[in-house]
């Protein structure tokens, strides 16, 4: 059999396993890699500026297209580079799987040029990772890894290099998978826990479902089992972040998003509840609030992957470790050979109803000043009926977007949920655009966030990318600014931004397009112009500086104790509530 | 504000992993990562082909803890399998020792005549010393080290806990 060097190997892999694109950037530990590439016309390399933003935009790419996202960095700073959205990927469950160059194996832990303990570094941050020693173990080692990342709960796996193994030869035959006999994530439910939540939905008078990530991650299927699961049972529905899409906002079951920024309906029901089905969602702190007050009149039901979510955060009644498709189906099954009739929840949602007329997503407006609530909610008019797919940075933009972008379909919205990391929203875009060459982009952003990648402005640029950048321009870490006002009596410390840059000149200045959006006359003809406008767009918005993001439930409260608007804020909160944020 | 603290119960975890570089870390590292408590680890091969390594980890935590420690665990990608010895049990724990204890006189007696109540086995003296060879339950090992401290104790090795589920049953 022909030898073939380990770069050569891995290239064959990678195309064997169907990857068509890949963020990196090169340096010396990857050269091998670089040079192999170079004569692959089928493997398409997005060359990035930093690489975050290679992390980032491979999450994007998988969570838009469902397929795993790849990244290609050097040793050294390129891998500790990319471990910020390596995390993320973990914390989110995005698959990913990111190869980085590594010193060769005789200078591996003699502080050589560009050395970083990356298998050490990456450990806790991926959900498995590999140093590999022989060119002989690559295509077995790049196989496994690829199924890692993309079966049970998805996530990041990191494939280390070192440049002697990327040189060196070795015999090669295309791998038949062979995983760790160790690694059996359960997919199917167990059908006594379904009977168990069954048995629950029967006695049930008050029910909700609450859907997360998961739904998301198990593929469209997951979302129609969804929809036909809660039309079967008619009862509300509410997401958290992660989930929103899997559900279509536009049906009257949908009571938005539960949590932290989360509507009064979705709250007070969740608070309200005689039964809670957790459908691929983690009882987040976000969602949860105080735990001792949270659905403390509910049975609940939770369906995860993950083992470990169940019991971690909330007691559970019924745990199903499955998928969180498969056991909706499972669900819906066993309703339909029990002859279920949808019960009669008009109580229930007569009381729902009340709650959701409280309209909590209303905002005051008047005046020449753009609210950034109407700035999102002009922007969903405006896109609506085209093909949109949403990033997002994080803060205050977010949880407006959340709030005021309505989602009918699941991988349409793409954000930062479990690590919160600024910077997330452009380069996502970019990997969404990708995988989505015919949808419209757009990264809702901050004017503070946005800077955390702004330099890929170059990448869009290379790579003729049209994705628009929707600026909310209030000239604060409008978030951080919040808390400061809400618990630190407006002590606005260092959450200013100062010496912001003219974000139209910026743009020109790579060979984009800039506008302006400042008085509510220019807003839906600014939308307007950047949707018609062809390739790169940054808009700079220009909002209220000083609007706050609300509802919210203030940190270390219950669900009930949620605060509407601006008059019911104190502007101090004691330790216990301080030390939650 | 104060910082709560929940009652914690001692529980002796037996993992089997596949034997690869950097296991050791991988799970002590998810120890430290979520603040769990590690009381004693101790690893070693234990098959016939090297693959397969045995860790026995004497954690202690609140019950939601350690159905926490036992799940994180056991999702991990090389880990084969958990088992919560104290939950499942009964079980057979056993620790090993060396202690050194030097001493002349009637406390060199005393240690001697004590170390035949535990039946420690002398493993090497001078004529001011011994070092006992001492194996049993850590409580028993406990006690032991706590007498020694009164006849001239010099120092303490110790293997860190093994054990097994008694009966057939592995």
């Amino acid at each position: 059999m022909a030898e073939r060097s380990g770069a050569d190997i891995l290239v064959q892999c990678l195309l064997d396993l169907g990857v068509d694109t890949v963020f990196g950037y090169p340096g010396g530990a990857v050269l091998p890699i670089y040079d192999t590439i170079y004569d692959h016309q089928k493997i398409k390399h997005i060359l990035v500026r930093h690489e975050q933003a290679a992390a980032h935009a491979a999450e994007g790419y998988a969570r838009s297209t469902g397929k795993p996202g790849v990244v290609l960095v050097t040793s050294g700073p390129g891998a500790t580079n990319a471990i910020t959205g390596i995390t993320d990927a973990l914390m989110d469950s995005i698959p990913m799987v990111v190869i980085t160059g590594q010193v060769a194996t005789h200078l591996i832990g003699t502080d050589a040029f560009q050395e970083a303990d990356t298998v050490g570094l990456t450990r806790h941050c991926t959900k498995h990772n590999y140093l590999v020693k022989s060119p002989a173990e690559l295509a077995g080692t790049v196989h496994e890894a690829f199924h890692i990342a993309t079966s049970g709960r998805p996530g990041p796996v990191v494939i280390d290099i070192p440049k002697d193994v990327q040189v060196a030869t070795a015999a090669y035959e295309k791998p038949t998978l062979n995983a760790h006999p160790s690694y059996r994530p359960q997919t199917e439910p167990d059908a006594e826990m379904i009977d168990k939540a069954i048995a629950l939905i029967l006695q049930s008078e008050r029910p909700i479902l609450y859907t997360g990530g998961g739904i998301i991650n198990s593929g469209p299927a997951a979302s129609e089992a969804l929809r036909a699961l809660a039309d079967m049972l008619g009862a509300p529905v509410t997401s958290t972040l992660m989930g929103l899409g899997a559900f279509p906002a536009s049906s009257p079951q949908w009571l938005g998003m539960l949590g932290m920024h989360g509507t009064y309906e979705a709250n007070f029901a969740m608070n309200k509840a005689d039964l809670i089905l957790a459908l691929g969602a983690r009882f987040d702190d976000r969602v949860t609030g105080r735990l001792d007050a949270f659905a403390p009149l509910s049975k609940k039901v939770h369906v995860d992957i993950d083992r470990g979510s169940i019991n971690k955060i909330i007691p559970i009644d019924v745990p199903v470790v499955a998928d969180a498709g498969r056991a909706i189906e499972a669900i819906i099954a066993g309703l339909k050979a029990r002859g279920y009739k949808k019960p009669d929840y008009s109580d229930w949602w007569s009381r729902i109803e009340e709650w959701r007329a409280r309209k909590s997503l209303d905002y005051v407006e008047g005046g020449e000043e753009i609210m950034p609530q109407r700035a999102i909610a002009e922007l969903y008019k405006a896109t609506r009926d085209r093909d949109t797919i949403i990033t997002t940075e994080v803060g205050q933009h977010q949880m407006w977007a959340a709030q005021h972008f309505h989602f009918d379909e699941p991988n349409k919205w793409l954000t930062s949920g479990g690590l919160g990391t600024m910077g997330y929203g452009f380069p996502a875009a970019i990997g969404a655009q990708l995988g989505n060459p015919d949808s419209l982009v757009i990264d809702v952003a901050g004017d503070a966030s946005i800077q955390m990648n702004i330099q890929e402005l170059g990448t869009v640029i290379q790579y003729s990318l049209p994705v628009k950048i929707f600026i909310l321009n209030n000239e604060y870490m409008g978030m951080v600014r919040q808390w400061q006002e809400l618990t630190y009596e407006s002590r606005y410390s260092h959450s200013y931004s100062d010496s912001l840059p003219d974000f139209v000149k910026l743009a020109e200045a790579y060979g984009a397009t800039g506008i302006r959006i400042e008085t509510m006359d220019e807003l839906i003809p600014g939308i307007r112009r950047m949707i018609d406008t062809p390739g790169p767009v940054v808009v700079d918005c220009r909002v209220a500086k000083l609007s706050n993001c609300f509802p919210m439930i203030p940190s270390g409260a219950a669900h009930t104790d949620m605060l509407l608007d601006p008059s019911q804020v104190s502007g101090t909160m004691d330790d216990e509530a301080r030390a939650l944020v | 504000m104060h910082i709560r603290q929940e009652d914690s119960e001692r529980h002796v975890l037996s993992v089997t992993v596949t034997n690869e570089a950097g296991i050791l870390a991988r799970i002590a590292g998810l120890f430290s990562a979520r603040g769990y408590n590690i009381e004693s680890l101790t690893v070693a091969d234990v098959s016939a082909d090297h693959k397969v390594s045995r860790i026995t980890i004497v954690t202690n935590g609140p019950p939601r803890v350690i159905d926490q420690i036992i799940a994180q665990l056991d999702r991990l990608v090389p880990v084969h399998k958990v088992t919560d010895l104290t939950e499942i049990g009964p079980f057979v724990e056993r620790e090993l020792a060396l202690v050194k204890v030097a001493g002349t006189g009637e406390a060199r007696i005393e240690a001697l005549r004590l170390a035949d109540v535990f039946r420690a086995k002398v493993v090497d003296t001078t004529l001011e010393s011994f070092i006992f060879e001492i194996t049993g339950p850590s409580s028993k090992v406990d006690t032991f080290v706590g007498l020694m401290r009164e006849l001239g104790l010099v120092e303490v090795g110790r293997t860190g806990v093994v054990g097994m589920l008694r009966g057939t049953a592995a």
